[in-house]
């Protein structure tokens, strides 16, 4: 069987996603073994025209971005964005709620006209182009990024939990963070990380996005109940772009 | 990362007519926020005519992103910054908001916060050292032919690496943009079973550590043989090897400055072409990073890292930027020396539940902690409701740039005789010395020879 052609790309992000694909340790090693891995980094894609599939890390934010996401589009039969940046915008899409004036001025003060440190609004992936699948989160959760190349290898659709993280919370046997007075995005969020902020004594930030389907009446009583509005749910979901 | 991939030695050398009396070298990839760099060399007869490191990576404004957001979400978001060095970005940050909004911690809180930031230290030198500079020193272009070539090597580098992301996620919950570093508290505490696990580990560690040393130690001959004396900044306390807490320690001062002061020390500007800013002091350039730090408290290493400093002969070699690399490994021997200790103090203070109550004010403060990278400054400032109203962060690549382009002046005129492999090599091997970030480093795996061109064609 010939091996999948992998490649890995980046764009606006921590690069902590692919810092998880290295953290896999012996796992990327076995991982090699059934993939060629023929790409991870701008800098060697001229040398290969075509790849099976393109995993895609970080958000976009230059018309230079756009360009290369658009080629590397034409050239993957699959692509696949992993983590929040490349999912929803992650964190970056913070600014698209200000001026982005102002965001310049803030940062580099007076040298913010420089044509070289022109950017525009963030964008996800999927907003510039078509994404067969997203593995969400920020960072990505190793195990699941691992299933997931698994599968696709093996030729199988992969599936992500359609669960919110309260059923994994609950699993955990932890104590409700409404309990605690604070806003958790539990009720909302897609499932897969085994509830790990709550698990620590944080309330969910979403940031694996929302479940397909949420039960969005569930979630209004759960705010009410603990004396809490929308807004600052809505508030809290703006932090990784959802 | 693509480190992991092993390049095809000779495509990149294509038209590269060597030993030419005019060359444009360009070393080209893309950009991060810790600092992506392109580096431009051309020699025109047989002199330098330039020699710019350039960074034009995708700005993310962060200290405009923070601007409005409740003193709750900084760390969540500025962790994002690196994710390498999340732990660091987070120290540095819930640090600088304790010391707006006038909040303090136990010294439960404080010790756990050292312990979680030794365990960073470890798992990005090991990094560094391993999976980046240790192919270098094989003459290998990635570490998966080293994995073949020296399996016993790349297993200690895994089984290290591994230890470091594990003490990582047992402290803060996440190896990547930890959970429970908070202001005012740690929000999850790790039990006493689970120290003394870790603590056995690391002691047991301590002989995959030693062979580590001997096997990079072996291999010091292939550093490249080059000085320049700089200015070096970094934590000082005193009495310790700083990495979390201090005044801001140069070569050139007397006297340490204040944190609050730290704008001082930085004097940042817009560098033509980069997107990060440059930094300089007393001199027209500064370094940060282990190498900094030995140079300002290498009196103060533990035992095994001052015993891995002498037999490295890191010394001798103090103004050699390619030793920073062996500075990193004499500071994972004081890690292995410190982190067991300090879990000794924890379990001995033993661990109990904290919530207190914490009452934003308005203030503006600053946090200061060394990343693996070299020292990290962020300040904030938070109005009465504890909304940011400000922040101002400076990192350590950016610190470092100036620096890095010095190095290449006086470096470039000494090598340009040298095949354009070999100038391409050292380049990348002294940026990668600087430990940049991960991704930067493997960045300089994407090499363009535009070729020995004519001088006039060279100007396009």
């Amino acid at each position: 069987m010939k091996k999948p052609r992998v490649a890995i790309f980046d764009f606006a992000g921590c690069e902590g996603c692919q810092l998880q694909i290295v953290n896999l340790e012996e796992e990327l090693l076995s991982l090699i073994e059934i993939v060629d891995v023929v790409e991870w980094r701008e800098g060697m894609s001229e040398k290969n025209p075509k790849f099976d599939i393109a995993l895609i890390e970080g958000s976009i934010t230059r018309p230079e971005d756009e360009e290369r996401l658009r080629d590397i589009r034409a050239r993957a039969k699959v692509l696949v964005t992993i983590g929040a940046c490349a999912g929803t915008g992650g964190v970056n899409k913070l600014r698209n709620h200000m001026d982005q004036k102002v965001v310049g001025r803030t940062v580099y003060g007076a040298d913010a006209d420089k044509s070289f440190l022109q950017v525009g609004t963030v964008r996800a992936i999927d907003e510039v182009v078509p994404v067969d699948l997203q593995i969400p989160g920020c960072p990505i959760d190793g195990r699941e990024f691992t299933r997931v190349v698994r599968t696709l290898v093996l030729g199988g659709e992969p599936h992500l939990p359609e669960h919110p993280v309260c059923v994994e919370c609950k699993r955990a046997n932890n104590v409700c963070r409404y309990e605690y007075g604070e806003v958790c995005l539990g009720p909302i969020t897609r499932a897969g990380c085994g509830a790990r902020c709550p698990s620590f004594g944080m309330w969910c930030f979403g940031c694996r996005g929302k479940v397909t389907d949420p039960n969005v009446d569930a979630a209004h009583t759960v705010m009410a109940s603990y004396g809490k509005t929308v807004e600052e749910l809505e508030q809290r979901l703006a932090l990784f772009g959802s | 990362m693509s480190q992991l991939i092993e390049t095809r030695p000779g495509e990149d050398d294509r038209g590269a007519a060597s030993d030419a009396k005019s060359k444009h070298v360009e070393v080209h990839h893309v950009t991060r926020v810790e600092g992506h760099g392109s580096v431009v060399l051309d020699v025109d007869n047989g002199t330098v005519s330039r020699i710019a490191w350039q960074v034009p990576e995708a700005p993310r404004f962060f200290e405009a992103m923070v601007v409005g957001k409740d003193w709750q979400d900084i760390q969540t978001i500025v962790s994002r910054i690196c994710g390498i060095c999340s732990i660091s970005h987070s120290l540095a940050c819930i640090k600088g908001v304790e010391a707006a909004l006038g909040l303090e911690v136990s010294e439960q809180t404080d010790r756990l916060r050292r312990l979680a930031h030794m365990s960073e230290l470890m798992q990005s030198h090991v990094l560094h050292i391993g999976y980046l500079v240790a192919p270098d020193l094989l003459g290998q272009p990635s570490v998966v032919p080293v994995a073949k070539s020296h399996p016993e090597l790349v297993g200690l580098v895994v089984s290290l690496h591994r230890l470091a992301n594990r003490w990582s996620d047992l402290v803060t919950g996440r190896t990547t943009h930890p959970i429970a570093l908070q202001p005012g508290r740690m929000t999850h505490l790790p039990s006493a079973a689970e120290l003394i696990a870790l603590q056995h580990d690391l002691e047991t560690a301590r002989k995959s550590y030693w062979r580590l040393v001997e096997a990079v130690g072996g291999l010091l001959g292939g550093l490249p043989d080059f000085e320049r004396p700089t200015e070096y900044v970094g934590l000082v306390d005193g009495f310790g090897y700083a990495f979390y807490d201090g005044r801001i320690g140069s070569s050139d001062a007397q006297v340490p400055l204040p944190l609050d002061h730290f704008e001082q020390a930085c004097n940042e500007y817009v560098a033509q072409d980069s997107t990060a800013k440059w930094t300089r002091w007393h001199r027209d350039a500064y370094a940060v990073g282990a190498r900094a730090r030995y140079n300002l408290n290498g009196q103060h290493l533990s035992p095994l890292g001052r015993q891995v400093a002498q037999a490295a002969g890191l010394e001798a070699h103090k103004h050699n930027p390619y030793y920073n690399t062996v500075a990193q490994l004499a500071e994972l021997g004081h890690i292995m020396d410190r982190g067991p200790e300090l879990i000794d103090e924890i379990l001995a203070a033993g661990l109990s539940p904290e919530r207190p109550k914490l009452e934003p004010h308005a203030g503006e403060g600053v946090g200061a902690v060394e990343a693996p990278r070299g020292i990290l400054f962020h300040r904030y400032a938070f109005d009465a409701k504890g909304r940011c109203e400000k922040a101002n962060l400076v990192i350590p690549t950016n610190q470092n740039h100036a620096n890095i382009q010095k190095d290449m002046e006086a470096l470039a005129p000494t090598i340009i005789d040298r095949p354009e492999s070999e100038i391409t090599l050292l380049l990348e091997m002294l940026v990668r010395a600087y430990d940049p970030c991960v991704s930067c480093s493997t960045h300089f795996l994407d090499v363009h020879f535009v070729g020995a061109k004519a001088p006039s064609e060279e100007r396009d």
